[in-house]
């Protein structure tokens, strides 16, 4: 153990509201490189309008700092959280969901939760927000803000394939997943793939998955592949952008894997629209 | 695809009749806002053979839930919600002689089919393309179902909304269509 590093309650909150805001109003550099890309290769004219349409909204959206999407969001945050943070004045899920209730509430952010499944009442502050957290070595708290549209999010699936299905069979559920989600989830669309671990890991590793920046490839060059792989299969279905034909349906796919259980190879498929709004904070001391 | 149709809320059966696939429209008016939430209190009230809280015929609704209006501004972001949510209630709102709806996705089987009965039409506008639309809402009121918020039902007056036909009144699908033109072996 190192030195303890102590970090405000309050500046968590100060930075989660800000980090709201920041992502629904200024769409990030590698999602508008990925538009701009598409907008020269779309050979179909109706969806290169879409992605024309899309780079003049997050234009609108940073100049009259208004959200770029009506649907600001379920807000899932990620937090890697070192091992010699302590935090002061509060307690860091508290801070996390009381930053969510004044950055949604200052920014004009639509209020998108109900408060359970059937009964469907609206918190009224987009809170909870979902929170995972990892503990990592070091000083420092990194917390990552997504807003997650609903519309997008309800075209994910999961399953519990065979070892016998293989790689074959992972590159087609996810590939069927993004024919049977055609127009729905707001294509261009960015896939998250999470496979191996558990049932409930390999959907957390799919949502982990899109927090990587858009226009990388994986380190290990057999997931790069299948990432490639799927990639091309899913745009050759000719979905495109908004769903109305075209050759660009997905801006990327990313794959996460983990080890897993002799008799299972789990594939879950998490959908994210274009508007992919993930913003970044580091707290604490840097070496 | 190039020219562009303009056209004035409530909609004329004729001016329905000549739209067809893939047209470009923009429209100007009225329309009423309804997603989810309001679907379900409308399609109730019709079951039990009531009014609706306003006039849906010869009307539009937008599949939208708009995020709250900054102080000077008519309205939020609002581009469309994903509107197959809506299918199992949209042919009853048809019968009653709505004439059009707003969403983004493809409609169901039956839906279309509806809109073939009732001679209605779907238009799609660009989803995530939020801010940008709401530069064509001049005016909104909450006209219905205020508890709900962000669902309550919104009369919304716009000047060039635009959108695209998805469906036409003779059972035409533009996303089917786009599907088969661009899809590779």
């Amino acid at each position: 153990m190192g030195t303890r590093t102590r970090i405000d309650a309050a500046e968590i909150v100060e930075k989660v509201s800000h980090l709201c805001k920041d992502a629904n109003f200024n769409l990030n550099d590698d999602v508008l490189n990925a538009l701009r890309d598409s907008c020269e290769a779309e050979v179909s004219p109706v969806a290169k309008e879409v992605f024309a349409e899309l780079l003049e909204n997050a234009k609108v959206a940073r100049e009259c700092q208004m959200p770029l999407c009506q649907d600001t969001g379920f807000a899932v945050v990620f937090v890697d959280l070192g091992e010699n943070v302590e935090i002061a004045g509060g307690r860091l899920y508290d801070a996390i969901n009381d930053g969510v209730r004044k950055g949604y509430n200052e920014g004009y952010l639509r209020k998108s939760i109900v408060s359970g499944p059937l009964s469907r009442v609206n918190t009224g502050n987009n809170t909870p927000a979902i929170i995972h957290t990892e503990l990592v070595p070091g000083n420092q708290v990194k917390i990552t803000f997504m807003a997650k549209g609903g519309g997008c999010e309800n075209m994910s699936r999961i399953a519990m394939l065979t070892p016998a299905d293989g790689r074959e069979g992972v590159i087609n559920f996810v590939v069927e997943t993004v024919s049977i989600a055609k127009a729905n989830p707001c294509p261009p669309i960015i896939v998250g793939v999470g496979t191996g671990g558990t049932f409930d890991y390999a959907a957390l590793l799919a949502k982990k998955a899109l927090l990587r920046p858009l226009g990388t490839k994986h380190c290990d060059p057999d997931t790069a592949d299948l990432e490639k792989e799927m990639l091309e299969k899913m745009n050759n279905l000719g979905i495109g952008a908004q769903g109305l034909g075209g050759w660009i349906t997905a801006l990327a796919v990313h794959v996460e894997c983990y080890p897993c259980h002799i008799a299972s190879l789990p594939v879950a498929v998490n959908i994210e629209c274009h508007s992919h709004r993930v913003k970044t904070v580091v707290l604490g001391n840097f070496p | 695809m190039s020219n562009i149709i303009h056209l004035k809320t409530p909609l004329l059966d004729n001016e329905i009749a000549n739209l067809r696939i893939g047209d470009k429209v923009v429209i100007s008016g009225i329309i009423y806002t309804a997603r989810d939430a309001a679907h379900k209190r409308l399609a109730a009230l019709i079951d039990q053979g009531n009014d609706l809280p306003f006039d849906v015929r010869d009307q539009i609704i937008y599949y939208v839930g708009p995020s709250p209006a900054q102080p000077d501004r008519p309205i939020g972001s609002c581009g469309p919600t994903t509107s197959y949510r809506m299918d199992v209630y949209t042919p009853k709102l048809l019968a009653r002689g709505l004439k059009a709806t707003i969403g983004k996705g493809n409609r169901s089987e039956r839906v279309i089919e509806a809109m073939k009965q009732y001679r209605a039409v779907y238009f799609v506008a660009t989803g995530g393309a939020a801010a940008l639309l709401a530069k064509a809402v001049k005016k909104a009121d909450v006209v219905a179902y205020k508890d709900l918020g962000a669902e309550a039902v919104m009369r919304i007056e716009v000047e060039n909304f635009p959108v695209v036909v998805a469906n036409d009144i003779y059972g035409n699908d533009l996303y089917r269509e786009g599907l088969a033109k661009y899809k590779k072996a």
